[in-house]
């Protein structure tokens, strides 16, 4: 092992620390203490805002059971504002000054790469919660979240087969919307379609017409949009107010995992189809349950959405190999994490896979209707094989990258 | 032939809109030198005030038209009377002051409505033109964006307030000597140019929806358009809002919205390099 500079200052400023704080880091029942970084205001914060509430119901229910080992959970929560920046500050902090034993958090695929290698490092076991575009291969990150595999294929599945072959895609212009329209396209065109063009869009831009007039002289079957964010939201409203709603079919990978049902009117929203892995409309008895608990414990769940499910389901399912391990050790809690094992949570079961170290989910396909997620299809058990076909972490533990899918 | 009609349908959208949110700006920079950072904040509050005043169901077109600019009119007599009349001639210390009171309003427009987007829907129709469909609402704004400038020109040219109100920004001594006092004009110019950012906020809020920050948007583009125009208020933003929404859409059909706001910066520095009094600091200097 070769001694370097940084992994000097690593250890002996972990071992200052160490001086510093005894009864934080050794005392026995001492808090278990469980990190979160999530955009709780801004432009993204339809998105974390329910999320932050779902880590502290998640807490609360584990804690009111007794806790873990016998220890109850801390949440250290940090609210980075929609701002990149604030996302590496805070993980630096959750590391090194709160020395967190898990970190459930990230919301956007710009703010998962931004903190990920620092818990790596730090050997801190990461859960990133929200769909994404896929590919993250690292053996310290584990995923709960829908990829494309999951709920992009069957979206475009059933669109083609519904509205025809050629399709315009709009994505948000950062790692997502890039990876994810290059799914899309992968997808499209193993079906025998086409598509006809791609734009990208930077999360701040608001104005849509040049796009929808161009759309409409590309005459397509259909239109996909990735799009992110509250100022992208004017899209879907510009694309009905110009009448376009009832002309061309549209379909989302994001729709609806920021409430944006909620904030577009019945008459704007309706018909836009959509799959993922959590509907409020799911009538189980767990999601009937679970939407009663949020209901009494913050008031309103219209709220609720597929990644605050998600980061519910993923701090559940940590707790439960927490539970298993018997111990924090992240050895051994990565043992059996990658024992095949499971959760039931209000969206269904969230199996973690063991080679990719991201779960199978079940899956719904879903139609806009009056402000509501109406289930049209369900697939259960869906695999995330996009990213197994490029990671096996059981075969190289070591490895650390994010495949794409090449077209 | 139909798709030449959209794209120019769309580029007199974009002159429009700026100079509707440059409107507002142009009158209180163009004739009082004050640089109100504070504009897109206006702008904002304009479009809360009509999406909260249509949600506690007054009429949209009343809550836009009136309410709005009435709304942000009090709020910028209020900030004139506070903050900006102890400012004048001060350009660097009114610039700190105005951007002190930017971040001010967002908080508090985050504190009362949440950091969350909202939005109303437009309320006008989509129509035809050959095969395409068109947002009706754009002709809308087209409309009362021409509108806007036909009255400001007529108010400044044609009236006593418009005459005693250049006088004042031209020589404020000889006008004070003449028995009018320019503290007061100054706080009506302020008011209306106040009152302007409002209806903008009113008029664009069923497009874009809201949030706190949605200021940010505006902003920019106001603040290059004004500049770009120089310092008289109607020709001078008619001048840069054409130059620039042409260019800005252009560039955008050909290649992407992302290219087109780019373009519109470029061209900025570049007339800035060559005009740094604006395009009025060159040409039709004598205009209004």
């Amino acid at each position: 092992m070769s001694f370097s500079r940084r992994r000097f200052i690593a250890s002996t400023s972990g071992a200052a620390a160490g001086i510093a704080l005894p009864f934080h880091a050794f005392g026995q029942g001492a808090a278990i203490k469980l990190g979160s970084v999530l955009d709780n205001s801004g432009n993204l914060d339809a998105y974390g805002k329910p999320m932050v509430q779902a880590t502290t119901m998640a807490a609360e229910e584990i804690n009111a059971a007794g806790g873990l080992l016998g220890r109850k959970i801390q949440v250290v929560q940090y609210d980075t504002q929609s701002d990149i920046a604030l996302y590496t500050k805070y993980a630096q902090q959750l590391a090194r000054d709160d020395k967190v034993d898990v970190v459930h958090g990230g919301i956007t695929s710009a703010s998962r790469e931004a903190i990920r290698q620092t818990f790596r490092r730090a050997n801190i076991l990461y859960f990133y919660n929200v769909l994404y575009e896929g590919g993250v291969c690292d053996r310290n990150c584990f995923v709960t979240g829908t990829t494309p595999a999951q709920a992009v294929e069957p979206i475009v599945e059933i669109s083609q087969k519904q509205w025809g072959k050629k399709v315009y895609v709009l994505a948000a212009d950062y790692n997502y919307g890039q990876i994810t329209a290059k799914w899309v396209a992968h997808y499209v065109k193993q079906r025998g379609g086409s598509v006809l063009q791609t734009d990208f869009f930077p999360l701040d831009v608001a104005d849509f017409g040049s796009t929808i007039a161009k759309i409409q002289s590309a005459k397509p079957d259909s239109v996909c949009a990735a799009l992110v964010g509250g100022a992208h939201l004017s899209f879907f409203r510009q694309w009905a107010a110009s009448g376009m709603n009832k002309k061309i079919p549209l379909y989302s990978t994001t729709f609806g995992v920021g409430n944006e049902h909620l904030a577009l009117s019945p008459a704007e929203g309706d018909g836009i189809l959509i799959a993922g892995n959590y509907s409020q409309e799911e009538t189980t008895p767990s999601n009937k349950d679970f939407l009663a608990r949020w209901g009494k414990r913050f008031g309103d769940t219209k709220i609720v959405h597929e990644i605050a499910v998600s980061q519910y389901q993923g701090i559940m399912l940590w707790a439960e190999a927490v539970r298993k391990a018997g111990s924090l050790d992240r050895e051994k809690l990565m043992k059996v994490l990658e024992s095949g094992i499971g959760v039931q949570g209000p969206a269904g079961l969230v199996k973690m896979d063991p080679a990719t170290h991201h779960a199978s989910l079940d899956i719904k396909v879903m139609e806009v209707k009056g402000q509501k997620l109406t289930i049209k299809q369900a697939f259960n058990q869906r695999p995330p094989s996009d990213t197994a076909a490029s990671c096996n972490l059981a075969k190289n533990p070591n490895e650390n990258k994010q495949f794409e899918v090449t077209i | 032939m139909d798709y030449a009609g959209v794209v120019f349908l769309e580029i007199l959208y974009m002159i429009a809109f700026l100079a509707l949110i440059s409107a507002g700006l142009a009158v209180v920079f163009g004739m009082m030198r004050v640089i109100n950072l504070a504009h897109g904040e206006f702008v904002m509050i304009g479009g809360y005030t009509t999406i909260f005043c249509n949600r506690a169901g007054i009429d949209i077109w009343f809550a836009m038209l009136v309410l709005a600019p009435l709304v942000v009119g009090i709020l910028g007599l209020l900030v004139e009377r506070i903050v900006i009349r102890h400012l004048y001639g001060r350009m660097i210390d009114t610039m700190l002051a105005t951007w002190g009171l930017s971040l001010l309003m967002v908080g508090l427009v985050t504190l009362i409505f949440g950091n969350t987007a909202v939005s109303v829907q437009a309320p006008i129709q989509s129509y035809q033109v050959g095969a395409y469909q068109m947002g009706g609402y754009n002709l809308f704004i087209i409309a009362i964006s021409t509108l806007l400038m036909l009255v400001l020109w007529l108010v400044l040219r044609y009236t006593r307030f418009g005459l005693i109100a250049r006088g004042a920004m031209q020589n404020a001594d000889v006008a004070s000597s003449l028995g009018y006092n320019p503290q007061r004009i100054y706080m009506w110019t302020f008011t209306a140019g106040a009152a302007l950012s409002g209806l903008a906020g009113g008029v664009m809020a069923p497009l874009t929806g809201l949030l706190p920050s949605s200021g940010s948007l505006y902003i920019a583009k106001a603040f290059i358009t004004v500049i770009t125009g120089g310092a008289a208020v109607i020709s001078g933003t008619l001048a840069s809002s054409i130059i620039f929404g042409a260019v800005n859409q252009v560039v955008s059909f050909g290649s992407t919205p992302v290219i087109g706001e780019i373009a519109m910066l470029a061209l900025a520095i570049i007339l800035l390099r060559l005009m740094p009094q604006g395009i009025t600091g060159r040409f039709f200097r004598n205009s209004t």
